[in-house]
């Protein structure tokens, strides 16, 4: 019999129950809550009478609705000025406290993005299956953890009982031999993977990330790459726990306590594919081939090495990718431009739940330290991911670097990555963003997004334009 | 969910074919973080003379006379009397939350739109279908006798008038069992309760730090 991959050995240690219909029920270890999927399902709860089957399997924090400016953040939930936002985190503070659940709330300085978060203080832990209502869930499989997104339905399903209705999904390996050239990071890496399988390459399965190029990243870059597992259709995104796992894991506030962490580790070693593991499919890329990324469309496959001609409609020979390259030519006016060089910047935006915790700051920092954001640029942003990414960037000097360079120091929370706060594009600006999702609105109606590494980004708002970043600084 | 087995209330006749999910529940007001609180706004468009607005206080509002709930002899009502195509529309589940928050616990109709259909299940709402000739029935029934009041016997599945007249109705096995028992997903879920208690049980010798306490 072949061996099991790590999405197998996941899947069989959280099995409680197995359906004739191929459902099942998993058990789920963690669910992450936020403001925006969850009232619903606690007023569910209420409704039927019902309690969380275990409070302590929940951990709440608000981040898409919070307002990113120190001023709107003073006075808290109070402070925040749009009369919805103000609701749905007034809701998530309220339903944590009836039913118990512990939050960070927007005056606690470990709130974050939810995915930031929970591997910040350990309650993300390798072997666990991890939920949220929200589908970049795929990120916290980084630490070798089954987790996905899921719907309101679901997040009530899951408070109530502690368990999914779920299927088994098939198995894929992307592997990503040799090493990385200077500044190709892990969202270059992801970038052209998604740009080699398309955005529904990964439908209906589990993706596991490995060799070399994978293994070899921090922790950070291998969440940013999970991250993305979702755009490339999977809900789901894996990598296997090593030393690197371990060391990370080790002395957060959640991690198992002295007295079990022995034990733990034992078992956390199992988390890696058998030898003899059999995949449904395997792509495998060169890291030497892979060169930072731009995406030049309205879906994150619509990327390209950042000196690569812009693929013209003209010459795709599908008649339905044809169109959806004018389509996108049009919505993101690229006509008389030929490469990404010629396109004028108007915002940049570092941050969101792939791209803002402490080392990729650090990326951006090196990039623009005792340099000035061209004047072009009307507004660069930072925006850290987490209270506490934000206080080590402060220690380390970081923000100083940014706010003299001329990029704006916020307050954490989604912000720019979805424009569900003020923090928006306006109609026809094109924008350098480290977030993950370059659709049509996506950032502010008729806004243009362009996808790129935290390095990148900040080397295009010192440039005006996108440049390899290797031009501007030497790694 | 709340259980479906018998239940006796008043009727009303709502004698308008293809009502849609708009009409049942305005747009304007799915914006809410609930679910609850729908039931003053069901039939919105219908029911009052103004164009009502989320969070507004509708006591003081203009009533339509001519709309058949706000008629004295049909308050409290709790069975609705429909005509074809009801439901339609857009696949808000506010609807079937919005007739439950009003009190509605069945609704009879000559046919149903599919969605709107599946959704009063999942909301502990029975959806009747009965023959073109038998709702016309009791459409008469219903306009000619003040407090006319019909029982409808899930388990039975029967429709039953104060004279003792029966009307059966069909209803699928699993949903029927389902809402006898109150069971939406999570009900169902639940009655595995042991196998998911066993679950934890075994998994808490094998990682227990899964299990520690999360507090501030
Ligand atoms: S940062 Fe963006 S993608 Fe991530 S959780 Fe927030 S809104 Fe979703």
């Amino acid at each position: 019999m072949a061996g099991k991959t790590l999405y197998d050995k996941l899947w069989n240690s959280h099995l409680v129950q197995q359906r004739n219909d191929g459902s099942a029920l998993i058990y789920i270890d963690l669910q992450l809550l936020h403001e925006v999927t969850s009232p619903q399902a606690f007023e569910g709860l209420r409704l039927a009478g019902r309690k969380p089957w275990r409070t302590s399997a929940s951990l709440a924090t608000p981040d898409h609705n919070v307002p990113t400016t120190a001023e709107e953040r003073k006075s808290g939930v109070n402070g925040i000025e749009d009369p919805v936002s103000k609701i749905q985190v007034t809701t998530l503070d309220e339903n944590c406290d009836e039913f118990g659940i512990t939050e960070f709330n927007m005056m606690d300085v470990r709130q974050g993005i939810v995915h930031v978060v929970g591997p910040e203080q350990g309650a993300t832990l390798p072997g666990m299956t991890v939920v949220c209502g929200d589908s970049h869930t795929s990120t916290h499989g980084a630490f070798g953890a089954l987790a996905h997104g899921i719907g309101t339905s679901e997040v009530e399903h899951v408070l109530a009982t502690q368990c999914l209705v779920a299927k088994k999904m098939r198995n894929m390996l992307v592997r990503v031999d040799g090493q990385l050239s200077p500044w190709v990071t892990a969202k270059d890496v992801v970038l052209a993977i998604i740009g080699k399988i398309g955005t529904a390459g990964g439908t209906g399965f589990a993706i596991e990330f490995g060799g070399e190029a994978i293994q070899s990243l921090s922790m950070e870059g291998r969440m940013t790459v999970c991250n993305m597992a979702i755009e490339a259709g999977a809900r789901v995104g894996l990598i296997a726990v090593d030393d690197t796992t371990i060391d990370y894991v080790k002395g957060r506030p959640y991690a198992p306590k002295p007295e079990q962490w022995d034990m733990a580790v034992e078992s956390w070693k199992e988390l890696v594919s058998d030898d003899d593991a059999e995949f449904d499919e395997v792509v495998v890329l060169q890291a030497k081939d892979i060169k930072p990324q731009v995406t030049w469309g309205t879906s994150p496959e619509m990327v390209i090495p950042v000196d690569d001609f812009i693929p013209k409609p003209e010459d795709q020979q599908d008649p339905v990718q044809r169109e959806g390259y004018a389509r996108a030519w049009k919505y993101m006016g690229l006509e008389g431009k030929e490469k990404l060089s010629d396109i004028t910047l108007d915002k940049v935006f570092i941050g969101s739940c792939t791209n803002s915790r402490i080392e990729d700051l650090r990326a951006a920092a090196d990039v623009v330290k005792g340099r000035k954001v061209a004047n072009t640029i009307k507004e660069a942003i930072v925006v850290p991911g987490s209270g506490l990414v934000k206080a080590q960037a402060e220690d380390e000097g970081l923000d100083k670097i940014f706010t003299e360079a001329g990029l704006q120091w916020r307050e954490p929370g989604c912000s720019m990555c979805l424009a569900m706060n003020a923090d928006k594009l306006g109609a026809g600006e094109h924008c350098a963003s480290t977030s993950n999702r370059n659709f049509e609105g996506r950032q502010g109606f008729g806004g243009r997004t362009h996808l790129v590494s935290p390095a990148m980004a900040a080397a295009a708002a010192i440039a005006g334009h996108f440049i390899d970043v290797n031009e501007l600084v030497k790694h | 969910m709340r259980p479906f087995t018998v239940h006796t209330g008043v009727a009303a006749p709502l004698d308008l074919a293809n009502v849609d999910t708009d009409m049942i529940i305005p747009k304007q007001f799915l914006k809410s973080i609930k679910r609850t609180g729908f039931g003053k706004n069901l039939f919105d468009e219908l029911r009052y003379e103004d164009e009502g607005q989320p969070d507004q206080d509708c006591e003081g509002r203009p009533l339509r006379e001519d709309f058949v709930l706000n008629q004295t002899r049909y308050q409290g009502t709790s069975v609705l009397l429909a005509r074809n195509n009801f439901g339609c529309g857009s696949s808000r589940e506010h609807a079937p939350w919005a007739l439950d928050d009003y009190g509605i616990r069945a609704v009879i109709a000559p046919s149903f739109a599919d969605i709107f259909f599946n959704n009063c299940f999942k909301n502990g709402l029975l959806p009747i279908v009965l023959d073109e000739e038998e709702v016309d029935e009791l459409f008469k029934a219903v306009e000619s006798t003040e407090g006319y009041e019909l029982t409808v016997d899930l388990d039975a599945q029967i429709v039953k008038t104060p004279e003792g007249k029966e009307y059966s109705f069909l209803v699928d096995s699993f949903r029927k069992h389902c809402l006898l028992n109150g069971l939406d997903d999570i009900g169902l879920t639940l009655q595995e309760a042991d196998s998911i208690k066993a679950y934890e049980e075994k998994r808490i010798q094998q990682a227990p730090w899964l299990f520690a306490e999360r507090t501030l």
